[in-house]
């Protein structure tokens, strides 16, 4: 969850959302769909270029999953336009059902068929009739797919129930391959999982799916998971669309309030800004596309606030919470100098309460003062009515 | 009413969708269309019984039912049910509670006993006990039979839902500072509330229906009565109001359960592996304990089988003639198998609705088949003589009205299993293998169709055996000339030849035998939902 902030990453592309390039492979337009009176989609505008990585992310209840079921053809939508490859496949008339599709699909828990053994699961997709080969091909298949997601060959004859969490979701994964689906869709298939094997298995996955050069797209209510599975991330509140960006974009510059809370801690403060500096009680921070000048709010990350010598920024420690390789310590901000001696009302601050991180346990304890920098670039919000 | 109510759903699909509908595997509307249309037919012996109240006329009507006989049986019905189901609901809590909560003896054995009287059909248990005591008749010997007969139905969820109670729930009484005594009373007894209110319309239902062991100790209630007014005047207004009557009754019981069944929640909460079950020692309590469960088997199972064989003993080779008891052997099996067959095609699509799309419509389903469950055999019976003399004579006293009748009696059986398998595939598998080219109707077929295969097999089997021990509605409904075990050994009987009858009581008991087995295990995993 601790972006990198010493390393200075390459510029990163700002994708725009609706436009529809030449080389996207799935291309949604304007998407709503209601149950009953509910509306869960209120007009979804995304596009996912050829071989790339989204992950869909949001709290439980926002959307993703239907939006996910609607592009596997599970549902229908009821306005708007889904596209694969340039073909609409649902919308304006147009319906192609979900086997037609040429998609792979593994759900939360696997969905593996309890009646049929590991090899049979995975064949399940695969057509001997036309498997140059026959029988023989499909066993040889198997045993390459069961391979490819790094799984003994020899499982094949194990039931599902005679695996582990983490190799059902490899063997649904294997299975989803069978076919070689251009688009793969993955409803969060990795949080059944224990919090050891979900990172070994997402990682294997990912590496699989790259591999494979296939289009793929993640829903996960988990913020960690989106930011390291996917090479573009869109956030997901309310059944629309808040952002959709790189990772390291829609992490460290939040397009609201909202989504920046949901993507990792933020440090929220009041400020003033003036051109691209902006004055609070961290002092004066340099923000990145002002949105607005005066009154606004101020987004840090709790890494980009680092404990320094000596300085005019300090504050006092309220509390601090031991985690093993980093401490949270809970900080309440003094007035700055230069605000306190000129008491310009134009300059908020003081006295609020931060969180920030830190490796070393012993460097703070409650009531001790410390000196702060910020390191790297803020960003505001106009403020909320 | 039935496309309206799918229609929101498909609006958009209907006019946007030219391709392939996306709802497997039929769409949503074929299926309701159908699951409304078999609740409809659920729906006719009620409808039979409403429709002959009102055509009969108020003021006949009134003086059919407000007469000497009907008080008579009145009384006798209501006395017959207010001490047997207490009794019912006595035996089988402290029966499941010995076996489940205490470290009782041989209790793996001790459970399967217990449930074993359900293996006697009642008329059976009857003519045993008038083997036994020829002078029995009256109330007395009612409750007797009825409550042997039927305390198993109180056991088996009882003991059921005492295995899966969660030991915390005790362990938490018991550092609230509870005795075991009073964890019993105060914790552990009002868990098992669903269950004894399930348990105890079960028996009250039986009470209502049964026919043949009231007939044979010359026990009147409203059912028995109702056969002797068919017997005499065919399809009298007499007949069709205590019908009513008893319709009625049996409503109100529905109504009851319902009612004290309320709203509350008894499944286990929190997820974890859950503790061993605590056993309450019994010491020097284990030697009476053993004396009452041993006395109680004797009487309800013992007793019955050991006159069944004291009978063929007794009878020696001549009864097995085999140009007598194969046909009726076959005719059971025929309507056995064709009437299980029919119900699960009957039950598939309620089941299907009530698992893959909850909601008010299949709950609206739900409630007609409940209601559809508490028709006694005889009224069902009734209802198909009736609607196919006056409405399709062909029909009548054929074979497709009897099954039809078999059908509606037990689709709640069938009900329980399929629902069961259904919820053991989920659709996501069905969309699992659409996803990897499968067209719906196929995934539908070889994925929830396979899946929920066994438990269909299952619940076949159940409907198959409750059809081999039938008796009330196959005397009304059985075509001329057809013979099954059950109406055999009842004719048998009814004319004293006891030697007889016994081969027909010995082949029900054994192809009870399974059916008790299956409802057993069946009443564990359906505690733990």
């Amino acid at each position: 969850m601790t972006a990198p902030s010493t390393r200075r990453l390459p510029e990163p592309r700002v994708s725009p959302s609706v436009a529809a390039t030449t080389n996207s492979h799935l291309q949604i337009t304007d998407v709503t769909k209601n149950f009953g009176s509910q509306a869960v989609l209120r007009g979804v505008n995304l596009s996912v270029a050829k071989g790339g990585t989204t992950a869909i992310v949001g709290p439980s209840g926002s959307g993703k999953t239907t939006l996910l079921r609607l592009i596997a053809g599970f549902e229908h939508p009821d306005t708007g336009t889904i596209s694969l490859n340039g073909t609409t496949v649902a919308g304006d008339g147009a319906w192609l059902p979900a086997h037609k599709r040429q998609i792979g699909y593994v759900a939360q828990d696997g969905a593996l068929f309890p009646h049929l053994t590991v090899g049979q699961n995975v064949a399940f997709g695969l057509d001997p009739a036309k498997l140059e080969g026959g029988r023989r091909a499909v066993a040889a298949r198997v045993a390459e797919l069961l391979d490819m997601v790094s799984l003994d060959p020899a499982m094949a004859k194990r039931r599902p129930h005679q695996l582990s969490g983490g190799q059902q979701q490899r063997v649904a994964l294997a299975r989803a391959l069978a076919r070689e689906p251009e688009l793969m869709l993955l409803d969060e298939p990795f949080s059944a999982l224990d919090a050891g094997l979900r990172v070994a298995t997402r990682r294997a996955v990912a590496k699989v799916l790259a591999e494979a050069g296939v289009t793929t797209i993640l829903v996960t209510h988990d913020q960690a998971e989106a930011l390291s599975f996917a090479d573009q991330v869109a956030v997901m509140r309310g059944g629309k669309l808040a952002q959709i960006g790189n990772p390291f974009v829609v992490y460290t510059r939040p397009a609201d309030r909202a989504t920046a809370e949901f993507l990792g801690d933020a440090v929220i403060l009041d400020a003033w800004l003036e051109g691209s500096l902006a004055t609070c009680s961290l002092g004066g921070i340099p923000v990145r596309r002002p949105p607005a000048q005066g009154k606004v709010q101020l987004m840090l990350r709790p890494e980009q606030i680092r404990i320094a010598e000596d300085g005019p920024i300090r504050g006092v420690v309220v509390d601090t919470d031991y985690f093993g390789p980093e401490t949270t310590v809970r900080l309440k901000l003094n007035v700055p100098q230069e605000v306190a001696e000129h008491a310009d009302h134009r300059y908020p601050g003081g006295g609020e309460v931060i969180t920030i991180r830190h490796w070393n346990a012993s460097i703070a304890r409650p009531g001790m003062e410390l000196c702060l920098r910020v390191v790297g670039e803020a960003v505001a919000f106009p403020m909320e009515d | 009413m039935t496309t309206d109510l799918s229609a929101p759903a498909r609006r958009g699909t209907t006019t946007a969708g030219r391709g392939n509908s996306p709802r497997p595997p039929f769409g949503v509307s074929a299926v309701s269309i159908l699951a409304v249309l078999i609740a409809l037919f659920s729906l006719v012996p009620l409808g039979y019984v409403v429709y002959m109240t009102v055509a009969t006329g108020w003021d006949t009507a009134v003086a059919l039912i407000l007469r000497p006989r009907v008080g008579e049986l009145l009384a006798n019905t209501l006395l017959l049910m207010a001490a047997t189901v207490p009794l019912c609901l006595l035996l089988g809590v402290a029966g499941a509670w010995l076996v489940e909560r205490t470290n009782l003896r041989g209790r793996r054995i001790w459970a399967v006993l217990l449930a074993a009287p359900l293996a006697i059909p009642a008329f059976v248990n009857s003519y045993a006990w008038v083997s036994a005591i020829p002078s029995l008749g009256g109330l007395g010997s009612g409750i007797l039979i009825s409550t042997l007969s039927y305390f198993p139905l109180v056991y088996i969820p009882a003991a059921a839902t005492l295995s899966r109670l969660d030991p915390a729930i005790e362990q938490s009484a018991a550092a609230l500072g509870l005795g075991a005594w009073r964890a019993l009373f105060r914790v552990v007894l009002p868990q098992l509330r669903i269950a004894l209110t399930g348990g105890g319309l079960l028996v009250g239902l039986h009470l209502l229906a049964e026919y043949g062991a009231f007939a044979m100790i010359r026990f009147d209630t409203f059912t028995t009565a109702i056969m002797t007014q068919y017997r005499s005047t065919f399809n009298g207004a007499a007949g069709n109001m205590l019908a009513s009557v008893l319709v009625f009754f049996c409503l109100l019981l529905l109504m009851a359960e319902v009612r004290s069944r309320g709203t509350a929640r008894y499944a286990r909460i929190g997820s974890g592996a859950q503790a061993r079950a605590l056993r309450l020692p019994l010491h020097a309590y284990q030697i009476p304990s053993q004396a009452f469960l041993l006395a109680l088997t004797a009487l309800a199972f013992g007793l019955p089988l050991y006159y069944v064989l004291k009978w063929i003993v007794a009878g020696g080779a001549d009864v097995w003639t085999a140009a007598e008891f194969l046909p009726a052997l076959l005719a059971t099996f025929g309507y056995g198998l064709a009437g299980a067959a029919a119900t699960i095609v009957v039950a598939f699509p309620m089941a299907y609705l009530a698992v893959r799309r909850p909601g008010w419509f299949s709950k609206s389903l739900e409630l007609s088949n409940y209601v559809t469950s508490s028709m006694p055999g005889i009224v069902v019976a009734l209802a198909f003589v009736t609607v196919s003399i006056r409405v399709m004579p062909g029909i009548y006293q054929t074979a497709g009205v009897l099954v039809a009748a078999y059908v509606l009696l037990f689709l709640p059986r069938a009900l329980v299993n399929l629902r069961a398998g259904l919820a053991q595939a989920p659709k996501e598998l069905d969309e699992a293998a659409q996803a990897l080219g499968k067209p719906p109707l196929l995934a539908f077929i070889r994925v929830t169709l396979r899946l929920t295969a066994p438990a269909a097999a299952g619940g076949a089997a159940l409907v198959f055996l409750a059809i081999a021990n039938e008796l009330t509605a196959t005397l009304l409904l059985s075509p001329n000339g057809t013979k099954t075990l059950a109406t055999e050994f009842w004719s048998k009987s009814s004319e004293i030849d006891y030697a007889g009858a016994a081969p027909y009581a010995l082949l029900m008991i054994l192809l009870s035998a399974p059916m008790t087995y299956l409802l057993f295990q069946q009443s564990k995993k359906v505690a733990g939902q």
